[in-house]
């Protein structure tokens, strides 16, 4: 009985060890080598897998990282350049750094804006919608409501306002992954530079219709007047197909083109409220650097100044 | 007369062919049939689309002022699948603009201030049937680019595209498509019986295009008056034969004509000249008649303009450009209950956001739907029971099809060939749970198109 047990126990252990010895020299003989740096990087990356560097998750924008001779043209705008700088001194590359950029949603046709004029009852999809018309409005450019954006969004940054219909951006959460700016079928989403405070100004429409009949179909549309462009020191604004357009990386946040806007279709965020809006905008017009509103006037002075040095 | 009822005892007693996979039978309501054609009278602003067919926008050709004559080239086809536009009607050029057309879109349109109705002499506007033909066949296909031939069952493909036989290819039979398996239309119906030696004429010159033999007229059992018609008819001519096919939708669609008729079946990403056919719409060659016989563009289509509720559904000759509104007024005006507007049938039709849209060379029909039947039921989770597999004509799986299209899985959905979808709408008919199927199978397949097309 014994020896039944110890032959057993014997054979058993004996076949263990050969295939251990086994083992251990095929794994040698067909051993795959991986650079360490590929997990190295991938630890500091933020793990977010949400393909807004372009790459299909953080392992492969990795392993781009690794294979590549310089950190050109891969970035990982939810890490920034912080992770981008631990990323390069892994590698011995030179970091590259790119300003922070945050979406927007170029429209501001709220339902009291913009009326229905047909009846949509297909699917609960933007994408879908688009396909079939140009949505229960008369503007075929606006956004459709049903939210595909904020299904795209990882990080809790888009929510619908069930008041406008339309999708708001937290400035915080947002990553500028450029998920919405895919989903989005109208291309209502843009990445802008992120400034100071988070402050922003940019023309909420994409509407190319001529004037006429984009104020007839919403309210705060662009109308193409061209009253921004001819206002702005900067020459950050282009007019393209009747709509305007404020380039950020122009723009000095000055906020001139705000209240010329006939249809408020140029939207501010973020900034102080203006004192007395109606005095303040009427003296604007003749002689910016009125006393009328002296904080605002005194951060002209400063972005302007700026500028001037930039200049020099 | 009691001769002709005897020969369609004859089809009814004999077991129809149809096409073998799939299909549907909606109600068929052809409450226009037999209305005969109604001429449309010109309106006073026609607006016409630059994109009436598949492929690039034709290119503007005259000024905003200019005046134009009947039948006048005002826009020109751009490069080979396109096709040239000819102004419906005599006028000035009001603008060049954008305007909605039947895409739900703001596109590129000619608008017309018509003033009577001056044709330019070279079109031929007698009644008389032209029996001789005279041209030779690089003639007929020039003149049929020239005259800006689209297909008219609706999908619009330029036709003289379809008459080219590829390099390699050869045509063996020339199918005519007389089906009209859409439900409530009756245009290709009111045609066959008004047209139907014009019809034979468009026929052999089809045939001499495509040098082939054997010409095949399929046309489905509910129709028996065009059946014994151009059964009739056709005995005078040479190589014409006239089919009765079984009633199925989606009989129409050229793949599934095909296997009803001569039993081949188009390989999946193929084209029906790969196995050695091209299919042409009745409409299609009524039109090519007119341009060859006659000099005439194509400027005008028959509409069925149709309803549950509508007072006389009737057919029209329709100048191309005329606003829906204006068909909808001849008909005794939109009934109270008016839940939908289609152009086209119930069953491929889409919905209009604006009466102002103008009827383009695709528009077979104009559908108006009541509240009742026009919105659509709740939709319900799937319950697996695969009535939609079974009914798929192109021997694909739609609910498959949308769970990848929903959840953006463009490679399965390219390998489950949602290419092949001809958007027939049947999974959705008969879907239980009133799934959208279509809807999403659509988007799917624009978006694995373009990729593909990225590819190249």
């Amino acid at each position: 009985m014994n020896d039944v047990l110890l032959y057993t126990i014997l054979s058993l252990s004996s076949l263990g060890v050969l295939a251990a010895v086994v083992l251990y020299f095929v794994s040698q003989k067909f051993k795959v080598y991986e650079d360490p740096r590929i997990d190295e990087v991938e630890e500091v990356l933020p793990a977010a897998n949400c393909g807004g560097c372009g790459f299909a998750g953080c392992r492969n924008f990795a392993e781009a990282c690794v294979k590549s001779d310089s950190l050109e043209n891969l970035y990982c705008p939810v890490g920034g350049n912080d992770t981008m700088a631990k990323v390069a001194k892994i590698m011995g590359y030179e970091s590259v750094e790119q300003e922070p950029k945050v979406a927007v949603l170029r429209c501001n046709g709220a339902c009291e804006f913009r009326p229905k004029k047909s009846h949509y009852d297909g699917v609960a999809s933007c994408a879908v919608e688009a396909a079939l018309y140009g949505g229960d409005t008369g503007c075929q450019y606006g956004c459709l409501g049903f939210g595909d954006c904020v299904e795209a969004c990882d990080f809790d940054a888009l929510h619908m306002d069930p008041e406008t219909d339309l999708p708001v951006v937290t400035d915080e959460n947002c990553t500028a992954c450029g998920a919405c700016v895919e989903a989005c079928p109208r291309n209502l989403f843009e990445l802008r530079k992120r400034a100071k405070r988070d402050r922003k100004i940019y023309v909420a429409c994409m509407n190319e219709d001529k004037g006429g009949i984009a104020k007839k179909n919403c309210e705060v549309a662009c109308i193409g007047c061209g009253k921004c462009l001819k206002v702005c020191p900067f020459d950050a604004i282009t007019m393209n197909n009747n709509l305007a357009f404020i380039d950020s990386d122009k723009c000095k946040l000055c906020r001139k083109c705000v209240p010329v806007c006939p249809t408020n279709s140029i939207i501010e965020v973020g900034f102080p409220p203006r004192k007395t809006k109606e005095k303040t905008s009427g003296k604007e017009k003749e002689k910016p650097e009125g006393s009328a509103a002296p904080e605002v006037a005194a951060k002209d002075d400063r972005s302007s100044g700026k500028s001037s040095n930039n200049k020099e | 007369m009691i001769d002709l009822q005897e020969n369609h005892q004859i089809i009814k007693n004999k077991v129809l062919r149809t096409f073998a996979k799939g299909g549907v039978h909606p109600p068929e309501n052809k409450l226009s049939a037999g209305a005969g054609i109604v001429d449309m009278p010109v309106s006073g602003t026609l607006v016409i689309p630059l994109s009436q067919h598949l492929g690039v926008p034709s290119k503007p050709v005259v000024e905003r002022g200019q005046e134009v004559k009947t039948g006048e080239l005002i826009a020109k086809s751009e490069g080979f699948v396109s096709a040239n536009i000819h102004s419906p009607a005599s006028g000035k050029v009001q603008k060049i603009d954008k305007a909605l057309d039947s895409s739900g879109y703001k596109r590129d349109v000619i608008i017309i201030q018509t003033s009577g109705d001056e044709w330019i002499d070279t079109i031929d506007r007698s009644g008389e049937l032209q029996k001789n033909i005279s041209k030779s066949r690089e003639e007929i296909l020039q003149k049929i680019n020239e005259a800006g031939i689209v297909g008219m069952g609706g999908a619009t493909f330029p036709s003289h595209v379809k008459l080219t036989v590829p390099r390699g290819k050869i045509a063996t039979h020339l199918i005519i498509n007389g089906v009209e398996c859409e439900p409530y239309l009756t245009s290709d119906h009111a045609l066959m019986m008004s047209k139907a030696r014009e019809l034979m004429v468009g026929i052999q010159i089809l045939k001499k295009a495509l040098d082939v033999d054997t010409a095949i007229v399929g046309i489905e059992n509910n129709k028996p008056d065009a059946i014994d018609h151009l059964t009739q008819i056709a005995k005078g001519y040479s190589g014409i034969k006239v089919v009765a096919l079984k009633v199925k939708y989606p009989q129409g669609g050229e793949k599934q004509l095909i296997k009803a008729l001569i039993n081949r079946e188009v390989p999946a990403g193929g084209l029906p000249i790969d196995v050695g056919t091209v299919v042409h719409n009745v409409g299609t060659t009524f039109a090519v008649y007119e341009a060859i016989q006659k000099n005439k563009p194509l400027i005008e289509r028959i509409i069925t303009v149709t309803g549950k509720d509508i007072k006389n559904p009737s057919n029209f000759r329709v100048r191309i450009g005329t606003p829906v509104a204006e068909l909808i007024e001849e008909v005794g005006g939109l009934p109270e209950n008016a839940g939908k507007i289609l152009s086209g049938g119930p069953m491929m039709g889409k919905a209009l956001n604006d009466l102002n849209i103008p009827v383009t060379k695709g528009t077979s029909g104009i559908t108006v739907l009541p509240e009742s039947e026009a919105k659509r039921k709740k939709t319900e989770p799937c319950i697996r029971c695969s009535r939609c597999v079974s009914v798929c004509p192109m021997n694909l799986e739609p609910y498959l099809l949308m769970s990848y299209a929903q959840n953006d899985m463009f490679e399965q959905l390219e390998k489950r060939h949602v290419m092949d979808c001809i958007e027939c709408g049947s999974c959705s008919f008969i879907c239980p749970s009133s799934r959208p199927l279509l809807d999403y199978i659509r988007l799917g397949k624009s978006n694995v198109g373009k990729i593909i097309r990225s590819r190249k």
